[in-house]
């Protein structure tokens, strides 16, 4: 399997990680969306229900290390590739003007990433840690998120978050496609489209339940 | 027009360069930008001063010799164009205009604005060709190729290798000179011999010389004079990934 290694080793082999686990990523997000969506159910039954058999089912115990997997892959590739990226540049220009040629978000994937991942490990030790890792937790993971996201700086961190999510998204949902080489006249001004409206309307749904549970409820 | 134009003079690759002040008096603005530093370099040598190296050849938009990052874009504000097809209406009188030479690992400055592009030469050698033994010359519509394949190939092939894409590119990636040489081969009848392995080569040669990986921001062909699409990009990663996967190079 010589040749594969070095075909995963080069800029296009790491590429092509960082677009599937990407792409993995994306489906876990929406995932997630969906059972959030529980959270809305004013008794919580069904979302603590939904938490236990998460916690318990055994195919569901394989999957989180598949996604933790992907978590960790996609970031260490994504540090690679930008490390690699800034060395082909010793000396940047005087004066240069990026945003002529280029958007923003496609500019600051590592900014975006780097943000998302502060997030998670913050998000990681509020919910997976205390009800999963040492269960230490006093109470039902329902009535845990309703407390924390009655804490107004939290909601608002989350929903900065999102925003960060959303810049991440807008470029690397369509770019990840670029990178798989499936591009074409007939399907790209769709996935484009899908890629943004994913974007906003994911992350949107993400912040709209804090939101609401922190100000509304 | 009276300009100031602040430009990067580096005296050998192995100096430390610096930006330095000049005025240029009575430009006209129907001068080509290259023109006007022919006018700045004549000022120059007429004062006893070093002229400012900078690279040129056909002064058409065919050539890719001229290579300046003009007021922080590639061949200047204009889409499209090379620096020689940029002209001095494209300005204002009183503008300060800075130029500075491509900025890569790759490219490694010579002299003032003039960079070293011999990474583009070998990634041609690697595999940027059709070898084809001597004998006579075929039928030129023996061939039969689609006008499709034949029209996206010419678009490919009209990559006139100036640097821009890597100019511009916030990674210095070369993966739109490179692909624009793959797609044009790869589309065409006598490119599928050696199809599989001119990807390879060409690829792995482009890493070699330290070009950064691409990330897709799609600057390269905002600023490729020839407006060479990301459709290259995309066929150059099938090619890649289709020849990894079946070639018979271990
Ligand atoms: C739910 C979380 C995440 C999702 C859904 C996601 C998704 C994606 C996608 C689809 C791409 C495009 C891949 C391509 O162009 O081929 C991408 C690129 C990138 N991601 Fe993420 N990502 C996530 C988290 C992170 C984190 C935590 C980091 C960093 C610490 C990160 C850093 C990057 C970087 C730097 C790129 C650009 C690399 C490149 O284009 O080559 N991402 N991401
Ligand atoms: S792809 Fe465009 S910008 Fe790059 S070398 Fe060819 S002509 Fe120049
Ligand atoms: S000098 Fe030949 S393209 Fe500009």
């Amino acid at each position: 399997m010589g040749w594969l290694s070095k075909a995963l080793s080069g800029n296009l082999g790491q590429k092509l990680i960082m677009s599937l686990t990407g792409l993995f990523l994306i489906s876990f997000l929406l995932e997630h969306l969906l059972s959030n969506l529980l959270l809305l159910k004013s008794d919580g039954a069904d979302f603590n229900a939904y938490a236990e058999f998460m916690k318990t089912n055994p195919v569901i115990q394989a999957a989180e290390y598949v996604l933790f997997g992907g978590f960790i892959v996609h970031i260490i590739y994504a540090a690679i590739i930008t490390v690699k990226n800034k060395k082909a540049r010793p000396q940047g220009y005087a004066y240069n003007k990026p945003s002529e040629n280029s958007s923003w978000f496609s500019r600051n994937m590592g900014l975006s990433g780097s943000m998302v991942l502060i997030f998670l490990i913050v998000h990681l030790k509020s919910f997976f840690v205390p009800h999963k890792i040492t269960n230490t937790a006093t109470m039902t993971i329902y009535d845990d998120a309703i407390i924390t996201f009655g804490n107004v700086p939290y909601t608002l961190f989350y929903v900065a978050a999102m925003f960060l999510l959303a810049f991440h998204l807008n470029h690397g949902f369509q770019s990840a496609f670029q990178t798989l080489g499936l591009r074409h006249p007939k399907y790209t001004p769709f996935i484009k489209k899908l890629g943004t409206a994913f974007a906003i309307l994911v992350p949107a749904g993400f912040a709209a339940i804090p939101l609401y549970i922190c100000f509304i409820r | 027009m009276n300009l100031t134009v602040k430009v990067w003079r580096q005296k050998n690759s192995k100096s430390e360069g610096k930006m330095v002040s000049y005025n240029v008096k009575d430009v006209s603005p129907d001068m080509s930008f290259l023109e006007m530093f022919d006018v700045l370099n004549e000022d120059l040598i007429s004062k006893g001063d070093e002229p400012i190296a900078f690279d040129h050849d056909c002064r058409e938009g065919i050539c890719g010799m001229c290579s300046m990052y003009i007021n922080g874009r590639a061949h200047g504000p204009k889409t499209g164009i090379t620096t020689c097809q940029l002209h001095m209406r494209s300005f204002k009188d009183g503008d300060t205009i800075v130029v500075e030479p491509w900025r890569a690992s790759a490219f490694p400055v010579i002299k003032d604005l003039v960079v070293d592009r011999g990474a583009f030469d070998r990634i041609i050698n690697a595999g940027g060709f059709v070898s084809v033994n001597t004998g006579g010359v075929p039928d030129a519509n023996a061939i039969p190729i689609s006008k499709i394949d034949a029209d996206a190939a010419f678009d490919a092939a009209t990559c006139i290798g100036c640097g821009a894409c890597v100019a511009s590119c916030k990674n210095a990636s070369a993966s739109l000179f490179v692909a624009a040489k793959i797609t044009q081969l790869a589309l065409l009848p006598q490119g599928q011999v050696e199809r599989a392995s001119r990807v390879e080569k060409m690829v792995a040669q482009m890493e070699a010389e330290g070009f950064g990986a691409c990330t897709n921001t799609g600057a390269c062909s905002v600023e490729c004079p020839k407006e060479i699409s990301q459709d290259t990009i995309a066929k150059m990663n099938r090619e890649y990934y289709a020849a990894k996967a079946s070639s018979k190079n271990l």
